[in-house]
């Protein structure tokens, strides 16, 4: 084969393996959005991070503003303190709410910024400090049990609750 | 009596310390290889040749099997999730595992039956016809003129193929879920773009693919080189070199996501 028409067809196949490998970037993973804007990291402490992986989103309004940075454990609080990096062309005031949410029923968990009223922004480096941890399905079931034990006792309707009296 | 139980044992080491033998001579070839590479450097033509030869010829058969894994990945996949109602995961079901597994693992299979069986049975009729003999005798070296371009070439060939492979499929796994079967065209690439990572998923990948690429040309060079020069040993070497460079990819397709994705 003649040498041009060789190099045209290596050329041809290393630009469409370049191009595969950028669709694979860009439309398949997670590079084309988000990762090389500017971000500012802020701190929020959670009694119960739940299932809160690094890396997840972090909403306002239903909008990615930012993404979940490192997770770690306070030893003296005992709580999470999770490191959000949020995008920094957002500002959000310091007061200003964090909630752990789950998108859909068994969807994974993202945390939800609420906007407050302060006139101050937040800052690198800053604290959230209202915070709003998971919610454990364990725990919401048990208070779910618990509240329908309540009404049991007003109602005295069980003959059983009745003996144990 | 003594004779024959001794025999066998015997039989055992030999085959032992041949194979352990041939290992080492392997090793040492591999570095020959990457000693003797400066003339690729020099004269990139000849590496381009060879990304032509193992990468160019093994397009037809890359795009279209990974057109059919992904279509048929599609197909499994909604089977499955429809039982639970999340359809629209069919996305990251597809990508994830070709990005992570079948992208490079069966690319690497295939690469090693369409080209690694085709260098192997080149260099083993050049020993067979002395042109590798001729060539030393006209003080040109055999390594660096015929398996060093080689061995580059399938270095660079191997990545894209893989990448190659992963994209047709997931193209293969839109075209049967979005197109064919009707799952939502927006959750379908939302969600894969949620759950792939680039740095996690799609580099382990393509450091899969450099790692395949390496061992099988270097088993494919080295069973080539070593090839008795008869059409027998020319045919053995071949079967050799796809059996032995397969076993490779899947053992140390283990090892790296072991090492990769678990951490260990």
């Amino acid at each position: 084969m003649e040498r041009t028409t060789l190099d045209l067809w290596v050329g041809l196949f290393v630009a469409a393996g370049l191009a595969a490998l950028i669709f694979l970037a860009l439309k398949v993973g997670n590079l084309g959005d988000f990762n090389n804007a500017e971000t500012y990291a802020v701190e929020a402490h959670f009694d119960n991070i739940g299932g809160l992986k690094p890396r997840a989103p972090v909403k306002s309004a239903g909008v990615v503003v930012g993404r979940v940075g490192t997770i770690t454990f306070d030893p003296e609080l005992f709580e999470a303190v999770v490191q959000l990096d949020l995008d920094s062309r957002y500002k959000f005031p310091t007061d200003s709410t964090a909630a752990i949410m789950t998108s859909g029923l068994l969807g994974e968990q993202y945390i939800a910024l609420d906007a407050g009223g302060e006139e101050t922004m937040l800052k690198a480096g800053g604290h959230l400090d209202l915070t709003q941890g998971a919610v454990v399905l364990e725990q919401l079931i048990g208070q779910f049990l618990f509240n329908k034990n309540d009404d049991g006792k007003t109602d005295a309707a069980t003959p059983l609750k009745g003996e144990i009296k | 009596m003594p004779k024959r139980v001794i025999s066998p044992i015997r039989m055992l080491g030999h085959r032992v310390i041949e194979s352990l033998w041939r290992m080492g001579v392997a090793a040492r070839f591999f570095a020959l290889i990457l000693m003797r590479s400066g003339a690729c450097v020099r004269r990139p033509h000849l590496v381009i040749r060879e990304v032509f030869s193992t990468g160019v010829l093994s397009l037809i058969i890359i795009i279209v099997s990974g057109m059919f894994v992904g279509m048929v990945l599609g197909l499994q996949g909604y089977d499955t999730l429809q039982t639970y109602g999340s359809e629209e995961a069919l996305g990251v079901l597809v990508a994830l595992s070709l990005v992570r597994e079948l992208g490079p693992v069966v690319a690497a299979l295939l690469f090693a039956s369409r080209a690694g069986s085709a260098i192997t049975a080149e260099i083993g009729l050049m020993r067979a016809t002395e042109q590798i003999e001729a060539m030393q005798m006209m003080a040109v070296d055999p390594i660096a003129r015929v398996v060093a371009p080689r061995f580059w070439g399938g270095l660079i060939s191997m990545p894209l193929l893989a990448a190659m492979f992963s994209a047709m499929g997931i193209f293969g796994g839109y075209l049967v879920g979005v197109v064919l079967i009707g799952v939502d065209d927006g959750s379908f690439w939302s969600q894969m773009q949620a759950a792939v990572d680039f740095g996690d998923d799609i580099l382990q990948g393509v450091i899969k693919s450099v790692v395949f690429g390496v061992a099988v040309t270097t088993i494919a060079l080295f069973e080539g080189f070593d090839a008795p020069p008869t059409a027998e040993g020319v045919s053995r070497a071949t079967t050799r070199t796809v059996v032995t460079s397969s076993l490779a990819i899947l053992a140390l397709d283990f090892i790296l996501t072991a090492v990769m994705f678990r951490g260990l």
